[in-house]
């Protein structure tokens, strides 16, 4: 397997906090790999200067064996990299169908097969039914699965996930797991950032925790909730 | 796709009933002259003018969501390359229409470079359009060879030339009508297209748009470039159809107010909106200047911003998106489509 995305010794400060500090992970091509850590540890800070949204102060990310830090989003989107947000965005006074149509364009030929792409997205994702209503008006969960359509419509190599499992009920996070399941069987590398631990445990190959910015451990599920320092500072806190 | 073939789908796409309904409204205004004075000639040409600019105005900001309160720019450009090409040229208005197009595109990309490269956004960027409708007024005030403050004259020819744009009333309400059904079937055309779909990402959430893959600058400039092409051209046509241009009237802020008002009262961001709007707003516009002047005996200007604004208003109150949403409702037409 080949490395897809290389972060190296990345660093994010905001004035005297260092939110990010010293980061390193990379992310093999096929797996579904989780950042975990309390609120507040750094992941969304990560996560956007993985998304081109910020430059790093120090090191180095590489997205499908190119440099990527300081690439604008809708290039690295081009390159094959989607992101969700965790306060889901979607184009509120657009239909889900339109909204999906927008995530599909970049890769379609024209509308015809961008809106032939966004109904497969739909329908993979339970939202065909509501493909006709105004995105505004979709519950937070269907918002949330929204957010990944729309991601997962731009036809990446890796879709970057922001807490979307964050506030949702047991039966729904049951129903987005099996869901990214299968959009990870059908070739997508999946990156998330997770919060909510069982789903986390579940459904992730490999776990990277951080905690004040710094990375505190990484491994499997089981080797990551054996780990002292992670026991100690964060599960212990929050409690399993 | 090449655009006879979206023209095609875009027929296809449409109910039948409201086609015809559309063709029915359109072959009226076609055979209407028949019947027209004049006055009301004159009156049914500033509504479809209206109706074109707005058209334009609310493909930057009912798209694409960037407030331009600076267009009467475009009209004035338009207005005077037209003017100027005809009378020391001897160049066909036809033929200027295109020049026109190319330096209010020029203008506009300039305006958006400036706003949209440097993040000046909202009101502020609505400002920097009102800075450059100014300065180019001054410009004009100042530059003698176009007559300056003074004025510039377009002579009335005696002799009809319609590829000219020298005719009377007639002449011109067919133009302001052919006009007004181009602009809105290219609006129909972009509205439905990658581009069009890309204004209204970026209109909605330009961050979220940026994540999926569309390039923020080049949907905003786009949609400047358009606006600014398009409403030249109904420059272009006014200005033959007033024969004079001042710069103090031409770029005017108050004009630039004018022309949103139909596609904010219409619905912004819709296709029936700027019609629908000029058509309620331009004949009770006229109706009012009439009145007063019966009433004071003399023309009070401004009195239509002032009817206009109130209009606004209670619009705003009992339909807040517009005419034509709120008419779409209660025809029972899907919240989705036109
Ligand atoms: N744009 C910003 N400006 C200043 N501080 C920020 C900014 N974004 C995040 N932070 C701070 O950086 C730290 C990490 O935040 P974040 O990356 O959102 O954490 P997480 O997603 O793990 O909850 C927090 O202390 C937060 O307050
Ligand atoms: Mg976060």
């Amino acid at each position: 397997m080949s490395v897809l995305l290389d972060v190296r010794g990345v660093t994010k400060r905001f004035r005297g906090l260092t939110a990010v500090d010293t980061v390193s992970l990379s992310v093999e091509e096929g797996e579904i790999f989780a950042v975990i850590g309390p609120n507040g540890a750094g992941k969304t800070t990560l996560f956007n200067m993985i998304a081109g949204v910020m430059p790093p102060d120090a090191g180095t990310i590489a997205f499908a064996g190119e440099r990527s830090d300081g690439v604008a989003p809708h290039e690295l989107c081009r390159r094959g990299l989607a992101r969700t947000f965790q306060i889901v965005r979607p184009f509120p006074e657009l239909t889900v169908m339109e909204n999906a149509t927008i995530g599909a364009m970049m890769r379609a030929p024209d509308m015809e097969a961008a809106r032939a792409r966004a109904g497969e997205v739909l329908r993979q994702l339970d939202l065909w039914d509501r493909r006709e209503a105004k995105a505004k008006s979709l519950t937070l969960p269907d918002r949330k699965r929204l957010e990944c359509a729309r991601a997962l419509a731009t036809g990446p190599r890796l879709l970057l996930l922001d807490e979307v499992m964050a506030g949702l009920r047991p039966t729904e996070v049951d129903r987005i797991v099996a869901i990214l399941r299968e959009i990870n069987r059908s070739g997508v590398t999946i990156l998330l950032i997770e919060h909510v631990m069982r789903a986390t445990m579940a459904l992730a190959g490999r776990i990277h925790v951080l905690h004040h910015g710094a990375t505190i451990a990484e491994g499997s599920p089981e080797e990551v909730t054996r780990h002292p320092k992670v026991l100690e500072s964060y599960l212990g806190a929050e409690a399993l | 796709m090449n655009p006879l073939a979206s023209l095609s789908h875009l027929a296809a796409e449409a109910p039948r009933r409201a086609l015809l309904l559309l063709g029915l409204m359109v072959a009226v205004l076609a055979v209407a002259p028949v019947v027209l004075d004049r006055y009301l000639l004159s009156v049914f040409f500033l509504i479809f003018w209206f109706a074109t600019v707005g058209q334009a105005w609310n493909v930057m900001m009912g798209f694409c969501g960037q407030l331009s309160l600076g267009h009467a720019l475009y009209v004035g450009l338009g207005g005077y390359i037209g003017a100027l090409l005809w009378v020391k040229f001897g160049i066909s208005p036809a033929i200027a229409i295109l020049p026109a197009m190319a330096v209010a595109m020029a203008f506009g990309a300039a305006i958006g470079w400036l706003g949209f490269r440097f993040g000046i956004e909202g009101v502020y960027f609505a400002l920097l359009t009102i800075a450059f409708a100014e300065v180019t007024r001054i410009g004009f005030d100042n530059w003698s060879f176009v007559g300056g403050a003074a004025g510039f004259f377009i002579p009335v020819s005696p002799v009809a030339s319609p590829v000219n744009l020298r005719g009377g009333p007639v002449l011109f309400y067919y133009v302001a009508l052919a006009m007004m059904v181009v602009a809105f079937v290219v609006c129909a055309l972009l509205r439905r297209s990658k581009l069009g779909h890309a204004w209204l990402a970026v209109r909605e959430d330009a961050e979220a748009a940026r994540a999926l893959g569309i390039d923020v600058f080049r949907a905003k400039m786009a949609a400047v470039v358009v606006s600014s092409a398009m409403t030249a051209v109904a420059g272009v046509v006014y200005a033959f159809y007033q024969n004079n241009l001042f710069p103090s009237q031409t770029f005017d802020i108050a004009r630039s107010i004018e022309m949103i008002l139909a596609p904010i009262i219409g619905g912004l961001g819709t296709l029936f909106g700027p019609i629908l709007g000029a058509f309620i707003l331009t004949p009770l516009g006229q109706v009012l200047i009439a009145l007063v002047e019966k009433i004071a005996g003399r023309a009070i200007p401004g009195v239509n911003l002032v009817f206009y604004g109130a209009a606004l208003m209670v619009i705003i109150w009992y339909a807040p998106n517009g005419v034509w949403p709120w008419l779409k409702k209660k025809l029972g037409i899907p919240e989705g489509r036109e």
